[in-house]
């Protein structure tokens, strides 16, 4: 594998990409729930191997995480990270059933969460793949329950094969009434990372 | 005291009221490694499997290879006997389904074997592991005894 390493160039691009994305998958989330949903600037996390968990409460915290990999003209995978408590908020509006405060799920409120998750992903996948004009196919979505260290360290191995830092695009959405937060981390392996970045115009 | 291990990261001591820990091991590999006689103990927590495959490979406690060579060295430093070190491993997990489909994601079943190889090359017997499956794993290795106890969520707690 040959030399890289990501510049400022890069990061500058990828917190692009996670804008565009992450605006497009709140959209969808607000025709799903019929509501309106807020977005926060997206920030872009530059973190340590060792922190890589810290951002959702630390290695050992449960997480809950719907994974889509990504081929085609483009390799890699998105993940679509959210806590317990948001997800309860979540699945509410989607149930009608907003006194709700258990923070275990039922199968048919799991498959609710990784249903929203996919479309989410989805959403963000196709505003990718118009963006840098290429064709992207995307998998069977998978959930986890799991420590957010174990989930995250999908994400970082990848990162961990090109750089010292995993790059994660936050965005921070909610509604009038709750606060939900999710965070997107697209994740390209190395070479299509290359021709993203040629694809918008960057060597 | 805890001494807790970072993901790419390695630690040694002797202090026998110590424990190692590695919190939320996914696709990494965590490496313990122990001398019962000098009670000297070390854990790793490694990401890659193969530090010549990847050219960005400054950072040696991100694999398998480069973290069992620094660590081994780091513990004969305390006084440990290499022949009398004896490894327990965990984690090496596929968190999700996707990655089985894509054979250059399959990292958690290549780091297991690589530090298994790893290990062999240093005549280094395993005397217990807990490894693969889909779920993550925390490890502490209590520096007393040499005991490793791995714990997940919702897949019970276990002492190797």
């Amino acid at each position: 594998m040959e030399l890289f390493t990501l510049s400022d160039v890069h990061y500058e691009i990828m917190r692009e990409i996670g804008n565009i994305g992450c605006g497009h998958a709140v959209s969808a989330l607000s025709k799903m729930l019929n509501k309106k949903v807020g977005m926060k600037v997206p920030q872009v996390k530059l973190l340590e191997f060792g922190n890589v968990a810290g951002f959702v409460g630390g290695p050992e915290n449960t997480i809950i995480s719907i994974f889509i990999g990504i081929s085609g003209e483009i390799n890699g995978m998105i993940l679509f990270l959210t806590e317990q408590p948001s997800a309860r908020v979540l699945v509410n509006m989607v149930f009608g059933t907003p006194k709700n405060t258990e923070l275990s799920f039922s199968e048919m409120e799991l498959s609710a969460i990784q249903e929203i998750g996919n479309i989410m992903c989805s959403s963000y996948l196709s505003s990718f793949a118009s963006l840098i004009s290429k064709s992207i196919s995307q998998s069977v979505p998978d959930m986890s329950i799991d420590m957010a260290g174990a989930i995250l360290s999908v994400p970082a191995i990848e990162f961990g094969k090109i750089a010292e830092h995993v790059l994660f695009i936050e965005s921070v959405f909610s509604t009038e009434t709750d606060n939900v937060s999710g965070y997107f981390v697209l994740v390209p392996d190395l070479p299509s990372f290359k021709k993203i970045m040629s694809a918008l115009g960057v060597d | 005291m805890t001494i807790i291990v970072g993901m790419a990261d390695l630690k040694v001591t002797k202090e026998p009221s110590s424990m190692l820990t590695t919190l939320g091991l996914g696709s990494c590999v965590g490496i313990a490694l122990y001398d019962a006689q000098s009670k000297v103990a070390g854990l790793a927590h490694i990401m890659l499997p193969d530090s010549t495959q990847i050219q960005n490979n400054k950072n040696i406690a991100k694999f398998a290879d480069t973290a069992l060579k620094k660590m081994i060295s780091d513990m004969l430093l305390l006084g440990a006997n290499k022949s009398l070190l004896k490894a327990k491993i965990a984690g090496g997990a596929q968190m999700f389904a996707f990655e089985s489909l894509n054979p250059g994601m399959r990292i958690g079943e290549r780091n297991i074997e690589a530090v298994r190889r790893q290990l062999k090359l240093y005549n280094i017997p395993i005397l217990g592991q807990d490894v693969g499956l889909n779920y993550g794993r925390t490890v502490e290795l209590y520096v007393n005894d040499g005991s490793f106890l791995i714990k997940t969520i919702g897949h019970g707690n276990k002492t190797v």
